[in-house]
């Protein structure tokens, strides 16, 4: 399978990927590692009309931590997250999601900006920006990540603007994915996310609905004392999770409530 | 609305015109002639089509020809010296660890890297490296047993003499 033809261009700064989006208009698209746009073309179910590549943008990768925010530049691939000493000391949580996204050869070419502009409902990262109030750095402003994710791929991002950097708390605390699936390289069938910050416990849920989700009730829950057990039966409070080939409804619910109980227990083991 | 790109395609310089909706691994079958590469799938998921790009294992399916101008690409063609099997290759062959053969090109360049990045991995790093990698038809545990072999003998330099004996056998 063939895409549609669409024409190239290659950005050589974010300046010119805007002037180059401008002036090719609406139907063209970023290209970053293309591991969800490229699959997509293949099936001819986004037919951009020009692509303008991020790949050789300077400056686009790669982490730093300043004062309490982690900040990742958009281009930087999941395999990068994985290794990375920084993320590692400032927020294991992410370095743990990042080695678990797909299998080696989509960690190679993924990236952490083309997750969170794509908002697929089961992606990984989203869920982290989520629960951790993280930001999400354009070249036209600072959205925050509970404005971002608005339904099923769909977010406020304008058609020149480009993700520069998502900014996360520093959070070395206490943390936990757990990733529910039938072979490690799936997405989640549901995920939930654990981590300690300020003195409570954020938890998020990936594919329980048309976005990412936070267990409010099961934080409230934990926030007057109770234990894992019952945090996690609270974990599907307020859920309408889809039914698909995958899963019911049903079992999404169920899903929510044992793994936000493991992990817990496991973040604290 | 052609490109120029150019490439080191196992070691050797290639410079084409391609459209920029060429996949990777349709430029490496079509245009350069090197058919070991596969497809399998289309859908990015069997990693047939994995080949080295600037020493990362990548499914070429999902990876277009323009995206990897100026790269160094390794092909299974590219692993062989002369007549010297790479110990992988070999290790494929002693241990049977191909039926059909459709699916080994990707596995051996995905066990290229893993191999790269950790010479003597366990068993369950293997398997965790190999799952962007589907074969229909050995079950797997020769697979698993192949790769061992090879970290094995490239562990002890050992690969080039004792292997081409046991292939003669
Ligand atoms: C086999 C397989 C398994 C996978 N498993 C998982 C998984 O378990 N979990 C998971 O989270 N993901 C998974 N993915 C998806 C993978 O992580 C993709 O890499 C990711 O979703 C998209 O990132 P990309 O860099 O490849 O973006 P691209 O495919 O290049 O782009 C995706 C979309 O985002 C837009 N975009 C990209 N970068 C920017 C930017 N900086 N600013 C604005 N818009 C941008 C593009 O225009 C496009 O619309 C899997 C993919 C495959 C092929
Ligand atoms: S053909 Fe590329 S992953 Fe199957
Ligand atoms: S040997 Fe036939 S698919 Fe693997």
């Amino acid at each position: 399978m063939i895409p549609a033809s669409f024409e190239y261009r290659r950005a050589s700064d974010l300046d010119d990927a805007t002037r180059l989006l401008r002036e090719l208009g609406p139907e063209a698209k970023v290209l970053a590692g293309g591991h969800s746009l490229i699959p997509l073309m293949r099936l001819r179910l986004a037919q951009p009309t020009a692509l303008v590549d991020l790949g050789r943008v300077p400056g686009l990768d790669g982490v730093r931590v300043d004062g309490d925010r982690l900040r990742v530049g958009a281009l930087t691939r999941h395999a990068q997250l994985a290794a990375s000493p920084v993320v590692r000391g400032a927020l294991p949580l992410l370095a743990a999601m990042a080695a678990e996204v797909g299998d080696l050869q989509v960690r190679a070419r993924g990236t952490i900006g083309g997750v969170i502009a794509h908002a697929d409902p089961a992606g990984d990262y989203p869920t982290l920006a989520l629960m951790l109030d993280a930001e999400i750095v354009t070249t036209r402003t600072t959205h925050a990540a509970a404005d971002f994710f608005q339904h099923i791929f769909t977010t406020p991002l304008e058609a020149d603007e480009v993700i520069r950097e998502i900014a996360f708390p520093v959070a070395p605390g206490p943390h936990r994915y757990v990733k529910f699936r039938r072979r490690r390289c799936d997405w989640a069938i549901v995920g939930v996310a654990a981590q300690r910050l300020d003195g409570g416990w954020r938890l998020g849920l990936t594919n329980c609905g048309p976005t990412p989700l936070r267990a409010r009730a099961a934080e409230a829950a934990l926030a007057q004392g109770e234990s894992a057990a019952g945090a996690g039966a609270r974990a599907a409070d307020g859920l309408t999770p889809p039914s698909d080939l995958r899963a019911s409804a049903d079992y999404r619910c169920h899903l929510a409530r044992v793994l936000t109980q493991r992990a817990l227990e496991e973040a604290t083991a | 609305m052609g490109e120029r790109v150019t490439m080191t395609i196992n070691g050797m310089s290639h410079e084409d015109e391609v459209e920029p909706r060429t996949l990777l691994v349709h430029h490496l079958r079509e245009t350069v002639g090197l058919t070991g590469t596969h497809v399998g799938c289309d859908t990015s998921q069997c990693g047939a089509c994995t080949v080295l790009l600037d020493g990362d294992a990548v499914k070429s399916c999902t990876v277009l020809a323009v995206q990897a101008d100026g790269a160094a690409i390794t092909t299974i063609e590219g692993m062989a010296r002369g007549d010297e099997l790479h110990p992988l290759q070999q290790a494929f062959w002693d241990e049977h660890g191909l039926q059909c053969g459709y699916c080994t090109p990707g596995f051996i360049m995905t066990a290229a890297k893993l191999l790269s990045d950790n010479p003597n991995p366990t068993d369950d790093e293997i398997k965790i490296g190999l799952e962007g990698n589907l074969c229909r038809c050995t079950g797997y545990v020769n697979i698993l047993k192949a790769v061992r072999t090879a970290s094995r003998r490239m562990l002890s330099g050992s690969t080039a003499a004792s292997a081409s004996a046991r292939s003669s056998e």
